[in-house]
């Protein structure tokens, strides 16, 4: 099948949805790439680079619509400024179609695409499973976004991240604030981290904090107990408490910090109000906020979306296009995202699609097919393991956790007991003085060999040998008996003996002069 | 030479073969409780060489010359891992010796004993005989097994366990009337016609266990090799051999416990037999596909971690990659990346036999821990290297309570960030079970020879550097 990469029409979009490097990679799935002239320009990659690997170009957008059976783009479909047309009108029955679609918010488009009787895939609506992950664009465009605040922040913050006592005086750290510890959220948290900041994260879901600590940030927490992750793996609407204790806390830091990212989102609602217009007032001028959510209407109170403003001494930030200010590193994840879904699609790598709606992943994705809307999918459900396995494990868990019956301690002694009091009474002394030493040297043996390390276990087992070669005691008193075969059999005994005793020091000691430090 | 003092340095040596195995409780003291071991075991015979009949040192002295020579040349000359054989066949000989002298005992008695001495002297030296002759024959069937002269699967007859209690049946009547009989001829007869049960006995038990289960083999038959030496002292009523007999047989006995609490298997089970042939269907489906990577992928992921853990197991020994793996270890330890290795007890076919491949390749034993020092650690890790193992590494033992390994204590690789498995073929383990852990995501499959692709990997690091 054909695949088609179309130049994005968007204004200010600079991502395209394949590179060069994976494309290589659809090739080895079996399909056959044409790439709209200029598509990879704003990205950084001329066409050259495209013809390099065997690409068709195409001149004619309206051509590469019509002739591509799957189509590859980053953005939703829209109206094509040059040739008038929204681009679904360009498409035809049976076309596939690959791109953020946003189907929650684009309802109109939805019906379009419906007409045009397409299959379409969301990227924006692959779902959360840990399967899923890696045609999970959301993320690995979250990922760059949160990269890109941190960068974006850096660069109208007028001072170093790292704190510095240089010759020409003393600087302090700059003190970073990341609000909403998802993947953007962390990503942000590492990226200020390795600058140098001092960095602190909150989320609602508690269950994030390990995560946050492990990126080297400091985890704030609320004295207030509120449970905020939702299905999904999304953050959820907290409780009116809970959002006013917050907003104490958020209020207290914004005195103290420089940089304030903000990231919180909730699935389906317009972003939560986090620092308002008082909170920006009072933070040190020369502050930086980044309203990643500003294209949801904001985290801060006074973000204006898609711009740079500065309000009482404090930029704010408000791109809502981050992930295609690092166009070229945003186009290459995504064409990797796009090819893993194509990998799951064409399984025999054949170079033809095929939409199984069984599978968890695909059925999730797929938001049109043939005419018919299918968005939203039925709930995911997120293990399916530790359910099945309750189910069947009584047979075998009951045998094992049955208590094992064990003979109580009283009793063992009072067995040992009688035998010993049988033995003292009816065995010859020497052997009652036999036995005596025999016990006590096992039970020295028990005590010293449970010190031995687990390392030591081989060297153990050689130097046993070596001494159970004292056998060879027992030949040698026997060989000046005046019976020849007694002499023979002792004289085999004692050469085999001594193979064990030197065979077993030498090799003992050859093993532990090669345990060094 | 007085008796008293022969007594005096049997003590002697005694304490000195104690000492010798309490300073195995750490690496540094180690080599100092190797000498005590030597030093005893020299008082002890030169002391008894002394005692003896001057017309015997020209049996004794060509015997110890040349048994001597024999051990020197072939300790020297085995490779680390073929560590286990040694042992195995060394055990071997302890078993014979302790017949030998049994015999010997019998053929030629110490002195007269009537009433009970005579009874509890025959049972001694019938159970001295029947504890060598099978730690003899086993040993050497573990030795055959362990050097891949036999095959390593197990041996199931028909009805072997009726077969074992036939034989110990028999053993018990022989040995009544081993004991009851007057006559040194029948005496003879019934010592060796038990003899030869206990040989065959022997055989048939290490035939009937599988490979997996090696270690427990091996360091049971460590035991046995005491237990017979005990034995043999106690007939030939020798302090120093029952001290020392006690000490190994109690050793060895500790080790198998180990082993088999490592596998969460029952020592009774893992002797009978038979293990990984009876299929246990596992109960859970595997999800998922086998991702393979190359060892150039391979290099340059672990080229960027922060964190890598190296488990090896028996493939690396069969591989003889240990060298290169320490190569590998070295180039990421000057990068500063935090590199571990993790050791379950049972990987290889001996206790202990991966540290001592790791100490062979010079890896600094301070790297090298033990499953439960370090299976905490494996979620912050973000490359975990499996080589040439796979049940114990094996999530089913965790998963799945139908897995035929469930509840064996395995490394819980799967919570690194990556796991690269090296692996000659997707073959299963020993156990006959297949491996969630190639199926999940986070796993990469690197297939081949473990040494050529540690070379490779090798080759990848030292070019990016």
């Amino acid at each position: 099948m054909k695949i088609g990469i179309i130049k994005e029409i968007h204004p200010g979009e600079k991502r395209v949805a394949a590179t060069p490097d994976v494309i290589e990679k659809f090739k080895k799935l079996g399909f056959i790439v044409a790439v709209e002239c200029a598509a990879g320009e704003a990205a950084g990659i001329p066409d050259t680079e495209y013809k390099a690997i065997g690409c068709e170009l195409v001149d004619n957008p309206k051509m590469l619509w019509e002739s591509s059976d799957i189509i590859l783009k980053v953005r939703a479909p829209e109206m094509h400024p040059t040739l008038r047309v929204h681009e679904v009108a360009l498409m035809k029955e049976g076309q596939t179609l690959v791109s953020f679609i946003w189907p929650g918010q684009n309802s109109d488009l939805m019906k379009k695409m419906a007409e045009a009787k397409i299959n379409v895939f969301a990227m924006d609506s692959v779902p959360r499973i840990s399967r899923a992950q890696k045609l999970d664009a959301l993320s690995s465009m979250a990922n760059i976004a949160g990269y890109r605040a941190i960068i974006e922040a850096a660069h109208h913050f007028g001072r170093f991240f790292t704190g510095q006592i240089t010759a020409a005086g003393k600087v302090p750290p700059a003190k970073v604030l990341v609000i909403g510890a998802g993947v953007a959220g962390l990503s942000a948290i590492a990226t200020a981290n390795g600058l140098g900041a001092v960095v602190r994260g909150f989320d609602t879901r508690p269950e994030v904090k390990e995560q946050v600590l492990s990126m080297g940030a400091e985890f704030l927490e609320l004295n207030f107990a509120e449970e905020g992750s939702g299905t999904g793996g999304y953050a959820k609407q907290m409780s009116e408490a809970f959002v006013k204790a917050e907003m104490e806390l958020f209020a207290k830091q914004a005195l103290e910090v420089d940089i304030i990212i903000t990231t919180a989102l909730i699935p389906g609602r317009p972003a939560p109000l986090l620092v308002t217009a008082d909170m920006v007032k009072s933070m040190k001028s020369g502050s930086v906020i980044v309203d990643m959510a500003a294209e949801q209407g904001g985290n801060c109170e006074l973000t204006e979306a898609g711009q740079v403003v500065v309000k009482h001494g404090v930029t704010l930030i408000g791109y809502t296009d981050l992930p295609s200010r690092l166009a070229r590193q945003s186009s290459q994840l995504y064409a990797n995202n796009l090819w893993r879904l194509l990998e799951e699609l064409c399984p025999e790598k054949n170079g033809v699609i095929n939409i199984d709606m069984n599978d968890e992943v695909i059925r999730g994705t797929v938001v049109v097919k043939n005419g018919e809307i299918t968005w939203p999918p039925p709930a995911p459900t997120l293990t399916m393991a530790p359910a099945k396995t309750t189910d069947k494990m009584p047979a075998a868990t009951v045998a094992a956790a049955k208590p094992k019956k064990r003979t109580s301690p009283f009793l063992i002694l009072l067995i040992a007991a009688i035998m010993l009091f049988v033995v003292g009474q009816f065995a010859p002394a020497t052997f009652v003085s036999q036995l005596t030493v025999f016990v006590l040297a096992c039970f020295v043996g028990y005590m010293v060999v449970w010190n031995v390390t687990a390392s030591l276990h081989t060297p153990l087992m050689s130097v046993t040998n070596a001494i159970s070669g004292i056998i060879a005691l027992g030949a040698l008193l026997q060989i000046s008996s005046s019976n020849y075969v007694v002499q023979i059999l002792a004289g085999i005994a004692i050469l085999i003996s001594t193979i064990n005793i030197v065979g077993g020091f030498v090799v003992t000691h050859r093993m532990l002069k090669m345990f060094t430090k | 030479m007085s008796a008293g003092l022969l007594t005096t340095c049997y003590l002697g040596a005694g304490i000195l073969f104690i000492l010798s195995l309490g300073g195995l409780s750490h690496p540094e003291t180690s080599r100092r409780g190797n000498y005590y071991g030597v030093i005893g075991m020299a008082i002890a015979i030169i002391i008894t060489v002394f005692s003896l009949k001057t017309h015997s040192y020209v049996t004794v002295l060509p015997a110890m010359l040349v048994g001597g020579i024999i051990g020197t040349f072939v300790a020297n000359r085995v490779k680390m891992t073929a560590m286990p054989e040694l042992v195995a066949i060394l055990h071997s000989f302890v078993g014979l010796a302790a017949v030998l002298v049994g015999f010997n005992n019998f053929l030629e008695p110490i002195a007269n004993l009537a009433g009970a001495e005579k009874i509890i002297h025959d049972i001694e030296v019938y159970l001295g005989i029947f504890i060598g002759a099978i730690t003899f024959s086993g040993s050497i069937v573990a030795f055959g097994k362990l050097s891949e002269k036999i095959s390593g699967k197990p041996l199931l007859l028909p009805a072997r366990h009726w077969l074992n209690l036939t034989i110990d049946i028999s053993i018990i009547i022989i040995g009544y009337w081993f004991i009851t009989t007057e006559d040194f001829q029948t005496g003879l007869i019934a010592l060796s016609i038990m003899t030869g049960l206990a040989l065959i006995f022997g055989v048939h038990m290490v035939m009937a266990i599988g490979g997996a289960d090696m270690p427990v083999v091996v360091s049971m038959l460590n035991s046995y090799s005491g237990w017979a030496a005990a034995a043999t002292g106690f007939m030939l009523s020798n302090n120093l051999l029952i001290i020392t007999g006690a000490l190994v047989g109690s050793s060895g006995a500790i080790l198998s416990y180990i082993m088999c609490r490592a596998m969460n298997r029952n020592f009774l089970s893992v002797i009978a037999g038979g293990f990984g042939t009876t299929s246990v269907s596992s109960q859970i489906q595997i999800h998922g596909e086998v991702t393979p990577i190359s060892a150039s992928d391979t290099a340059d992921m672990i080229k960027d971690s922060q964190s890598v853990i190296i488990v090896p197991g028996y493939g690396m020994a069969v591989s003889h990659a240990q060298h290169i793996i320490n190569e590998i270890a070295n180039i990421l330890r000057k990068r500063g990346v935090n590199m571990r290795f993790a050791i379950h007890p049972v990987a290889g076919r001996m206790p202990g036999h991966m540290n001592v491949l790791l100490a062979e390749a010079k890896v600094p034993y301070d790297i090298v821990f033990e499953m439960d020092e370090i299976n905490k650690d494996f979620a912050d890790t973000d490359v975990v290297i499996v080589i040439g193992a796979n049940d114990i590494v094996n999530p089913a033992a965790l998963e799945d309570p139908c897995s035929p390994i469930a509840g064996m204590p395995v490394l819980e690789v799967w919570r690194a960030k990556n796991v690269i498995v090296s692996k000659r073929s997707m073959a299963t383990g020993y156990a006959g079970i297949d491996n969630p852990l190639f199926y999940k995501e986070n796993t990469h499959m690197l297939f081949g020879d473990a040494k050529t692709r540690m070379d490779e990997i090798l080759a990848g690091l030292s070019t990016q550097s």
